[in-house]
């Protein structure tokens, strides 16, 4: 009987995720459509001139969406070679001493709180960018792009090293004995066998940089146009959201179309994870982990 | 903010169902959201100085506000602007009469960096600037350099009383750096050699520097003085003379602690 009650109080904790998520998911549509009644979706994604407050207002996002998809790219371009270079260094070359002081020390990276980053970012950053490269200013795609590449860079780090790990020992001792060199066994057997593993700790990082908001929004610059170089402000769909949900009025039009960019983002990183959880369950299988 | 305000009501409401032996007297506050911050923050003190009052703030817009005056759903209503006729029209019909408070000055400066060597510009000049008729500093008399715009977010109360006093509801440019706060502001515009910003006058701090606009320094005397051309008076508006607990509410805002609370928000206060 009392395990019956245990058993049960343990199901609800456990499907409580799932009750949140829903619930997220309802809320979001519920407070999204009504924008969609008077705009089009197809304008209201389309469209180039986010200004919702004038009247008549234009509610355009296509700035908002390539300014987080341009600023992620960035990111992915620091974090990457960081990342997975770092996880390769931590499984293939780093002695044991190394790797217990480095692993935590990465992981503690993914420890500092956002606005740390953005402090940063703000005050350290965009001032060396300005002078290095003669910007008008520094609060730019560039900026945002670095420091998000930092904060995914754990994510990335922890998770590709992980994938590294789960590639049996037998691949490597068979690699060896048929004497191929320890360059050709990492580059021709391990990786290969990483490699939806190492996508996977990728994706993940994007949904990562993505959807972060107080660093960007302190450091982007918040110029809602369609970026054109890594040297211009931009406005990401999260700096949106953050900077004018708080003043916008209740139940009014720019409040669902906030809501919809929210719906948006939701739908990128949703995808991003489907993606990542479809690469994942090949990879076990490949390496006969069980799906 | 706003979830937890809306807390911090429904749980003031709450407590106030479960002991309705202390009853406290309501007083509903609504409207603009350039002067919430003043409402809240008094209002905050007035209940702690007063244990008896109840006084619920909420945003909304000028023009809520007032038509909530109108409807009899608020006690006082918060605006940025003068009543309207059409407005007065409609309260009359209701049988209210709009009385109105000047609780504050919402006083705009425009700045620059230090090392800029402007130190005047014409309203018509900033308004070019920011629409993006004018994009070097040249073209009003400075260095050859692009001008970078920085204007605060669209939703704000500060970027509302710009765009009704400078820009007359015509578009920023698309690409100015749009910040979240006035403080960001100043931080943007002291470190970029090339800004132009514009911050309350209560934000305004010697890491920026403030131009004269039409040839008049923005000071406190010259906004209370009506000289200073991008300024405005704000309202709250009650129905008739206040009295009871509305009445020791506007008391208090246009006290020496009041005022005070005014200035500590970034406005100028009357006093």
């Amino acid at each position: 009987m009392k395990e019956k009650i245990y058993k049960w109080i343990f199901a609800g904790l456990a499907f409580a995720s799932l009750i949140f998520l829903i619930g997220i998911i309802i809320i979001l549509f519920k407070e999204a459509l009504p924008i969609f009644k008077k705009v089009r979706p197809l304008e209201f994604i389309l469209g180039r001139a986010w200004y919702p407050t004038y009247s008549p207002p234009e509610f355009g996002i296509l700035p908002l969406i390539l300014a987080s998809l341009w600023v992620t790219l960035g990111a992915m371009l620091v974090c990457v070679p960081l990342g997975v270079g770092s996880a390769l260094y931590l499984h293939e070359l780093a002695g044991e001493k190394q790797r217990a002081i480095l692993k935590p020390l990465i992981e503690i990276l993914a420890s500092i709180p956002s606005i740390v980053y953005g402090f940063f970012g703000m005050a350290i950053l965009a001032p060396l960018l300005q002078n290095l490269f003669h910007l008008p200013t520094g609060l730019t795609a560039l900026n945002a792009s670095l420091i998000l590449g930092v904060m995914a860079t754990p994510t990335v780090c922890s998770l590709s090293d992980d994938a590294l790990n789960y590639v049996p020992r037998s691949f490597r001792e068979a690699s060896f004995a048929v004497g191929a060199s320890r360059w050709q066994t990492l580059t021709q057997v391990v990786i290969p066998a990483a490699g939806s593993g190492i996508s996977t700790a990728i994706i993940l990082g994007m949904s990562r940089a993505i959807g972060e908001t107080m660093t960007v929004l302190m450091v982007t610059g918040g110029a809602a146009v369609i970026p054109k170089s890594f040297f211009v402000p931009v406005r990401p769909m999260t700096v949106a959201i953050a900077a004018e949900m708080g003043e916008a009025a209740m139940g009014g039009l720019h409040y669902h179309a906030l809501f919809a960019i929210a719906l948006i983002l939701f739908l990128i990183t949703f995808i991003f994870n489907i993606i990542a959880e479809i690469i994942s369950r090949r990879f076990r299988i490949k390496l006969g982990l069980g799906a | 903010m706003r979830g937890f305000m809306r807390f911090l009501i429904l749980g003031l409401v709450l407590l106030g169902l479960a002991i309705p032996a202390y009853a406290k007297k309501k007083v509903v506050i609504a409207g603009s959201t350039t002067v919430l911050p003043i409402a809240q923050k008094a209002a905050e003190i007035f209940m702690n100085n007063k244990g008896e009052a109840d006084i619920s703030v909420r945003g909304g817009g000028s023009g809520v506000g007032i038509a909530s005056l109108i409807d009899g759903t608020c006690d006082i209503a918060d605006s940025s602007r003068p009543i309207k006729d059409t407005e007065l029209d409609k309260a009359v019909a209701n049988g209210r009469s709009p009385k109105a408070h000047v609780i504050a000055m919402d006083g705009i400066c425009v700045v620059v960096h230090p090392n800029n060597p402007i130190v005047e510009l014409t309203k018509k000049q900033i308004k070019d600037i920011y629409t993006g008729k004018i994009s070097n500093w040249k073209q009003v008399g400075g260095p050859d350099q692009k001008i970078v715009v920085v204007s605060r977010d669209t939703a704000s109360g500060t970027f509302e009383a710009f765009g009704e006093l400078v820009l007359k509801g015509e578009r920023v440019r698309a690409d100015a750096l749009m910040q979240a706060s006035n403080q960001a502001v100043v931080s943007t515009v002291s470190k970029t050699p090339a800004a132009i910003g514009y911050v309350g006058l209560g934000y305004l701090t010697s890491s920026v520097k403030a131009v004269e606009v039409d040839g008049v320094k923005p000071s406190k005397e010259n906004v209370l003085t009506g000289k200073y051309p991008i300024a405005r008076p704000l309202f709250m508006y009650t129905d008739g003379n206040p009295k009871g607990l509305v009445k020791e509410f506007i008391d208090f805002i246009l006290s020496q602690e009041g005022q005070k609370l005014v200035e500590e928000q970034g406005f100028v206060g009357l006093k």
